[in-house]
């Protein structure tokens, strides 16, 4: 066994897969990756399945290094410098960490999250079928809270194969796109037609568990208390202070504020993917539209393995990463016809 | 069972949607509600990953690429209609609680607002056979239905930013089992040592949705071997006959 040993890392960064299910009916969330695109995308380039556990890091930087033996790792998500030993190493790739190397990533530039593949994944013992951390529940594996310095992961050596790479992330435009529901009949129409127009800024006081929105004040005609209901990812409450609350991964289960909305799935790595100060709008689409949305970025997701291609073995030149850089453009979730690299 | 006027189903998102028997605190609603979730456990529909059942609505979370909206929603409702009420609970747990003192700090003014003596509210609150309507908000955190009337009281004006683990408290006419620390605007009546949530225990979870509770007053002097007993993974909640 190799070992990934943490160095300095922000308060967000923490084991994530794709969640738990099972546990909503007993007060538990989900917990996963906030972007479960960028997560299935880092393991497509380290040969994981989609849904696997990665490092989730969060908006400030971090350190690894490896022991005991090589390590092969990806990045994929938020853009932010990322540099092994000094040397610049490119996001949306493998490369092998050796024995002694030290990977330093800076502060994420153009999003929030970005995460580390791991090739044969992270050793631990799945707490209702996930590693994912639930910091607020006190549980995860192999490590129940988020990574902090002097932490240690066991992980496969790195196998002798080639590295991958897929196209960079670059974070798409346009409103995020909801549902609107189940509490929108406590809100004049002219009112939601206010919060659809309006332009929000992603709060400070914003984590894994919601995202707090400022903007203009929400009024509830039939007033700001439910009896409490469940709660979806990405659920839109509007509490007392008019002031939206989405409802991320970590959230609690259920609540007694009416929900004007939900953000769908195909958007919802994207939002989560706005750094505090970010601005925003919501566009309001049917179900069918919606769920046929979704259903195109679940595709994109699960095709994401047959859309990364070999690299050349050895240290990549800086004449093959121009390369690389030139064939890639842009890669977007929803439009496959951007993800064409020959 | 005879689908009530304000039954309907609501997206939540695309990727969930709510099955609203009613708006209103009601045990034959939540029975209502119990029913489905009991057909939906026996016979998942397609799709179908899990549910959540609240106080007047059952959360189904679903996979949007095996099923849709509407085909799901069709499905749910000639199972709504199919379902019969679950009204009869299959466990019911005692939960040992201190009551008053620093770990009920509320339970003083409590007993004022009703002009009654502390120990008449204590009696009046472990009277009742309590039934749990739904968990939810943190891990395990259980919120009961059946508290007596004359003891209901408004929510704090100003709530605590932080309530211990194991509050047993009352806001308005409901009741609960608290299990983590959590900001609360409910009265802090006493504490109890059980962790309806302990993730080094088998089972992690004790009390389901459905389930009866009835607290029984102990003094304080028990409360640091029940807290050790609970700490080493034993229930200290006893099942008794329902």
């Amino acid at each position: 066994m190799s070992r990934l040993v943490v160095g300095n890392v922000g308060p967000a960064t923490s084991v994530q897969d794709a969640g738990r299910v099972g546990v909503l009916r007993h007060g538990l969330s989900s917990a996963g990756a906030m972007d479960r695109f960028s997560l299935a995308a880092a393991n497509a380039l380290v040969g994981q399945p989609g849904p696997a556990a990665a490092i989730e890091i969060g908006p400030f930087g971090a350190r690894f290094t490896a022991a005991d033996g090589a390590v092969r790792l990806s990045l994929y998500g938020a853009a932010r410098e990322a540099t092994i030993d000094a040397a610049a190493v490119p996001l949306s790739r493998s490369f092998v960490l050796q024995a002694g190397a030290r990977l330093a990533l800076g502060p994420a530039r153009d999003g929030v999250f970005t995460y580390i593949g791991i090739e044969g994944g992270i050793a631990g013992t799945p707490v209702f079928g996930s590693l994912s951390v639930h910091a607020r529940a006190g549980i995860g594996s192999p490590i129940a809270r988020p990574l902090a310095a002097g932490d240690s992961l066991d992980v496969p050596p790195a196998s002798e194969r080639h590295d991958l790479a897929l196209p960079p992330r670059t974070p798409e435009q346009g409103p995020i796109r909801i549902v609107l529901g189940p509490q929108d009949d406590y809100f004049d129409p002219g009112e939601i037609a206010r919060f659809l127009a309006a332009e929000w800024r992603i709060a400070p006081e914003s984590d894994r568990m919601g995202y707090r929105l400022a903007g203009p004040k929400i009024a509830a005609a039939r007033g700001y208390n439910i009896v409490s209901d469940g709660i979806a990812n990405g659920q839109i409450q509007i509490p007392g202070s008019g002031q939206p609350l989405v409802l991320l991964a970590d959230r609690g289960t259920t609540g007694g504020y009416p929900k004007i909305g939900a953000i769908i799935s195909a958007d919802l790595g994207r939002f989560a993917q706005s750094p505090v100060g970010a601005s925003l709008r919501f566009a309001a689409l049917d179900i069918r539209a919606a769920q046929a949305a979704t259903r195109a970025w679940r595709a994109a997701l699960d095709g994401l393995p047959a859309r990364t291609w070999k690299l050349s073995s050895g240290a990549p030149s800086s004449e093959a990463l121009l390369a690389e850089n030139l064939a890639g453009g842009a890669i977007n979730a929803l439009d496959t016809d951007t993800w064409s690299h020959s | 069972m005879q689908l009530p006027p304000t039954f309907r189903i609501l997206p939540c998102g695309d990727a969930a949607l709510s099955v609203e028997f009613g708006q209103t605190v009601d045990p034959a609603v939540n029975a209502q509600v119990l029913g489905l979730d009991a057909e939906l456990g026996a016979r998942p529909p397609k799709g179908v990953i899990e549910t959540v059942p609240t106080y007047r609505s059952l959360f189904v979370q679903y996979d949007p690429v095996a099923t849709g909206f509407e085909e799901l929603a069709a499905e749910l409702k000639a199972r709504a209609a199919a379902a019969a009420p679950l009204a009869k609970s299959a466990k019911r747990w005692r939960i040992p609680v201190v009551y008053g003192g620093e770990r009920g700090p509320d339970l003083d003014d409590v007993a004022r607002r009703h002009e009654l003596t502390t120990r008449e509210v204590i009696r009046r609150h472990s009277a009742c056979v309590y039934r749990i309507y739904m968990i939810g908000f943190t891990p395990g955190f259980a919120y009961l239905g059946g508290l007596d009337p004359t003891i209901a009281t408004p929510r704090r004006d100003m709530p605590r930013a932080l309530t211990p683990a194991g509050a047993i408290m009352i806001g308005g006419v409901q009741a609960c089992v608290q299990c983590l620390a959590a900001p609360s605007g409910w009265h802090i009546l006493g504490q109890t040592p059980v962790r309806n949530f302990q993730p080094s225990r088998k089972p992690v979870f004790l009390m389901a949705t459905g389930d009866e509770v009835v607290f029984d007053a102990i003094e304080p002097r028990e409360w640091a071997a029940l807290a050790r007993a609970a700490e080493r993974g034993e229930p200290v909640a006893e099942r008794v006959p329902a």
